[in-house]
């Protein structure tokens, strides 16, 4: 089995095959009429949450950074979108991707935009600059007349389909998951580990910073727009810093920087309220209160950085270590030769490897 | 193993979701979306009870066609995304005959919109915007719309030998915009001087920066079209600072003196455009009234008369359509059949032009004088 | 004259959030965490006065004081519990804690009490003039509270000993312990004192504004945590000097631009503020040493 996985070709294929998977089962469960019209729809929903944890996670988990207006760039893409369709009179299949295209090429302009002054500070200043941006974008759009003002966009076509957004939301995962396996991706956690040192080992911090940010927004006007296209209404008013920390919400729940994390609690915490609708009263208590128990208890999420990789799982499974406890590592894509060499010994700040070390401070305000 | 298990269980919670399904085939269900929290929720409340009501008296007297109904109500705490989440699952899991709702005006054109396609009859109480019933023939109202109490208002200025009016409006809700443009529109032809014109956005608790506007533009009359508790915040604020002009209001307003702790001399002397006045000795008011008196301890406002009456308007529809069980010939049926309506309501004589869902209606202006509601007239 | 009054609105504001930001700032100062909850704190002194007026017809005086000992019990509830585990932790975690925490408040207060925002009687009535100018009687109170407040403070902070004892921590951490400070106890103090701070805020705001409902703590804090780092984050007369400046910039914005660009305009100072000079007016720069 080793020497089957070793090849990368051989990986792809076995992961295509799991996605087409879960595909068919769904399919096959819609269709088996076990899941009725209005059950199958919510799947949508965990389509483009999924996507926007995912994208989130980029800057958060693995950038190490501390977004909190990714509503802003959803709503930038999911306007965009909404407002081609709506002035375009094509069938759906043309005009759809085209939309969606434009909707996250949009929101990553406002990413690259935001991205590169926001990113010269640190820590919580980054989170309060990013805050106010996604407000200000809010504001504008509520304040601008070809985007309907404060009553927002409505009358838009359904185009999201469950097809479509299953392919989106793989395409997504796809290319966040390549993006972090090749060097770029090592460049961003060096980043996220000690970016003084990653500068000084001759990597381009803020070229990868502001680049990590612009893809992030790119999905998340994506996901933008797949919205837009479901609901079929746009109320600026949903796209606050509420929307911001719900999807941060799922990001840290799931783990930062891991993707199976981000995608698991996405998923749950789209069915979650759905499934509570009796108890909507104490959903939002329950959510918070779920959120600061996981912080003070296991700050690094559910699933920490741990990432799920099938052919790791195979490999353990032919060999019949599945469940044996493994050691602790960063998880950082390691090059197949080293592979049989020692595993590194821990070189970040923090001592316990699941947290991410502390930001480092550079204009802190720090006199009373 | 633990995340093994924890994907398996948040699998298995979602084919728990099926289990949530299934309907009996012995019951009228009727969805009703009203906002039951948030801002409005006086009047989502006030909906809820008097379709209850109404619900229950039919329900006693032995239902429509010998079936009883059942509600399904939802809320939609104020918000459109919500209201629409809320007709999605009324139209597809719990399988409804008809829906009554919503109750403010940009929940319903969301919900009205995501309607069309379905054809699914939806008669809304109170949502007063002209657009609600633009998108399908499938939308109806029991309310008259906004352009026509905002002619009532500027036509009451007239009446009353106002020359100077002042406008505050909420600049983000359709309801507020629509009134003040009409308002405005209405005023221009009617000779009647805008001196102020003052917008404010959704969630403003602070309104001193337009009301010193307002201040410096002495007018006579200040038109404030706002749901009741934003009303009394820019009453009594305006009142603070000075402010001596009257103050008109609209539909929304009405609840006012119903606010928990409100100092009511601040809306002494003021004048709104209503629905109905409980002054009106008809019979089906009284009786209305003091029904709803008896149920829920309190006098019935003019959204829980226009609830009841959309309940009315709609069980009258089914029952003549004849038809009980979901499906796309029988929603159309229904639609033909409330718009061959013709009875009378607690909020007056309702018909239905072919195609309009909008009835024909007229509308009535209430004072305020010493803390308690008096009919002032027709306009 | 208008131009005048605007100002005069914007004061009234701006020293409300001046006090906010002034929890932020000592918060902020001495664990380095924005306190998203502080906000919320504001709300629930705000509904704890008017619960005790409204409901049990308690004496004005003594509701504020029972409001003030209710919020810093639960401003050092919150540290203790919620925080304090979290203090050797990834700066993330502990701004996620804050958020939840915010939220939390937020929802069991509308569990409790309903969204329908509730009515607040204003406890200072009437108007006064002052050279052909009328000011409510409420905004002269707000603003002469605050002002005395924010001296109170400075001379704390300053004069007292636990006032060294908090910028000792806010310095040094670590050296504050060995030179036998009590870490602990004052960071419960400084909780403590920036949410009786806030409870004095929400009276002071709920008399000009009279309404309150579950949320109005999240945009007043937000914005009051603009003016802190406007006035730079960490320094008490940046705070103050913060939120007069973004009292005066919203009520401007609100009387001659459109009440709907108030929320962007403040957020755009931040963005401007924290572009050109990170650490405010009153800041100081720290160098990173590696």
């Amino acid at each position: 089995m080793e020497k089957f996985l070793a090849k990368m070709k051989n990986r792809y294929l076995l992961n295509t095959l799991l996605v087409a998977a879960i595909y068919g089962v769904i399919m096959l469960i819609i269709q088996l009429g076990v899941l009725n019209r209005y059950q199958a729809n919510m799947l949508i929903p965990v389509c483009y949450n999924i996507i926007l944890a995912v994208s989130l996670n980029l800057s958060a988990g693995y950038l190490g950074q501390l977004p909190l207006g990714h509503a802003g760039f959803m709503s930038v893409g999911g306007y965009t979108a909404a407002l081609i369709t709506l002035a375009l009179d094509l069938p759906a299949a043309i005009e759809f991707p085209i939309a969606l295209i434009a909707g996250g090429l949009v929101a990553a302009v406002f990413g690259f935009v935001i991205g590169l002054p926001a990113l010269r500070l640190r820590g919580d200043y980054l989170a309060i600059i990013t805050l106010g941006f996604g407000e200000i974008i809010r504001v504008v759009i509520t304040n601008l007349g070809f985007t309907g003002g404060a009553f927002g966009l409505s009358g838009i076509q359904k185009h999201t389909t469950l097809t479509v957004a299953f392919l989106c939301t793989v395409i997504t995962v796809f290319a966040v998951h390549t993006l972090m396996k090749s060097r770029h991706g090592r460049a961003i956690l060096s980043i996220r580990e000690n970016e003084i040192a990653a500068e000084c080992s001759g990597i381009p911090t803020t070229y990868y910073k502001t680049m990590t940010f612009t893809i992030s927004a790119f999905f998340a006007g994506v996901a933008g727009g797949l919205y837009a296209h479901y609901l079929c209404i746009l109320d600026p008013s949903n796209f606050g810093f509420m929307k911001s920390v719900e999807i941060l919400i799922m990001v840290v729940l799931g783990g930062l920087g891991s993707m199976i994390g981000s995608i698991t609690a996405a998923f749950g915490l789209t069915l979650l309220p759905e499934l509570l609708r009796d108890f909507s009263d104490y959903r939002m208590v329950v959510y918070s209160l779920l959120l600061v128990v996981v912080m003070i208890f296991k700050p690094s999420g559910l699933f920490g950085t741990y990432d799920f990789s099938m052919s790791r799982l195979l490999t353990d499974f032919s060999k019949g270590n599945l469940f044996k406890k493994k050691p602790r590592d960063h998880q950082v894509p390691v090059a197949d030769e080293l592979k049989g060499a020692e595993i590194a010994p821990d070189t970040s700040i923090s001592a316990d490897p699941d947290i991410p070390p502390e930001p480092a401070e550079t204009d802190g305000k720090e006199e009373l | 193993m633990k995340k093994v298990l924890a994907i398996v269980l948040v699998v298995a919670m979602m084919f728990g979701m099926t289990a949530c399904s299934g309907s009996g085939s012995d019951t009228i269900k009727i969805g009703v979306i009203a906002p039951l929290t948030g801002d409005v929720a006086v009047y989502g409340n006030a909906v809820n009870d008097a379709v209850k009501l109404y619900t229950d008296k039919v329900n006693t007297e032995g239902g429509i066609g010998g079936k009883q109904i059942e509600l399904v109500v939802y809320d939609d705490k104020g918000d459109a995304t919500e209201a629409v989440n809320a007709y999605n699952k009324l139209v597809s899991s719990d399988q409804v005959l008809a829906i009554i709702g919503d109750v403010t005006s940009t929940p319903t054109i969301a919900v009205a919109q995501a309607s069309v396609a379905d054809n699914i009859p939806i008669i809304t109480g109170t949502a007063t915007h002209l657009d609600v019933t633009s998108f399908g023939t499938n939308m109806f109202r029991a309310c008259f719309i906004d352009d026509l109490q905002a002619r009532t208002m500027a036509n009451l200025a007239v009446a009353q030998g106002v020359t100077k009016a002042a406008v505050i409006y909420n600049a983000s809700d359709s309801y507020s915009t629509g009134l003040h443009d009409s308002f405005l529109t209405y005023c221009d032809s009617l000779g009647v001087e805008i001196v102020a014109d003052e917008a404010y956005a959704k969630g403003d608790v602070d309104f001193n920066a337009q009301l010193t506007n307002i201040a410096a533009a002495d007018p006579e009359v200040i038109f404030i079209p706002e749901y009741y508790n934003t009303f009394y915040l820019i009453a009594s604020q305006a009142r603070a600072m000075g402010i001596t002009a009257t103050f008109y209001g609209v539909d929304g307003t009405d609840g006012v003196l119903e606010i928990d702790g409100a100092d009511t001399s601040v809306f002494d002397g003021m004048y709104f455009s209503n629905h109905y006045t409980t002054d009106d000795p008809s019979e089906v008011v009284q009786n209305f009234i003091a029904d709803y008196q008896e149920a829920y301890d309190q006098t019935p406002n003019a959204l829980a008369a226009l609830g009841y009456d959309a309940a009315m308007i709609l069980y009258d529809a089914i029952e003549r359509a004849g038809v009980y069980e979901p499906s796309a010939e029988n929603w159309q049926a229904i639609i033909d059949a409330l718009y061959q309506t013709d009875m009378q309501c607690v909020t007056g004589h309702i018909t239905y032009d072919e195609g309009n869902g909008t009835p024909n209606k007229s509308t009535k202006v209430i004072t305020i004088e010493d803390g308690v509601y008096h009919f002032y007239g027709e306009y | 004259m208008t131009f005048l009054t605007q100002i005069l609105n914007g004061i009234q504001i701006g020293s409300i959030y001046a006090l906010v930001a002034l929890g932020y700032t000592m918060v902020y100062g001495i664990i380095k965490l924005i306190n998203f909850a502080h906000g919320d704190i504001i709300m629930v002194g705000a509904y704890v006065t008017w619960y005790l007026i409204a409901k049990l017809y308690v004496s004005e005086w003594t509701a504020i004081i029972v409001a003030v000992v209710v919020c810093t019990v639960l401003g050092m509830v919150i540290e203790k519990v919620a925080y304090k585990p979290l203090r050797k932790s990834a700066r993330i975690s502990l701004l996620i804690t804050a958020i939840g925490i915010s939220f939390l408040l937020e929802n069991v207060a509308q569990l409790i009490f309903t969204a329908n925002p509730r009515m607040f009687t204003n406890l200072f009535p009437g108007n006064m003039n002052l050279g052909g100018l009328t000011i409510p009687n409420n905004t002269a109170v707000t603003i002469l509270v605050s002002v005395v407040l924010m001296v109170g403070l400075t001379l704390l902070v300053d004069k007292t000993k636990i006032g060294k004892a908090m910028r000792a921590v806010s310095e040094d951490n670590d050296t504050a312990q060995l030179m036998g400070i009590n870490v602990n106890n004052t960071i419960s103090f400084t909780f403590g004192l920036g949410s009786a701070l806030a409870a004095l805020a929400a009276v002071l705001y709920c008399c000009s504004y009279t309404q309150i409902n579950p949320t109005m703590g999240s945009m007043l804090g937000l914005k009051a945590f603009v003016a802190a780092v406007l006035g730079g984050i960490g320094s008490i007369p940046g705070a103050m000097v913060g939120g007069f400046v973004i009292g005066i910039a919203e009520s401007l914005t609100k009387g001659y631009i459109a009440s709907s660009y108030a929320d962007a305009i403040v957020f755009g100072i931040l963005i401007v503020v924290l572009l050109i000079k990170p650490t405010g007016f009153f800041g100081r720069t720290m160098n990173e040493k590696v």
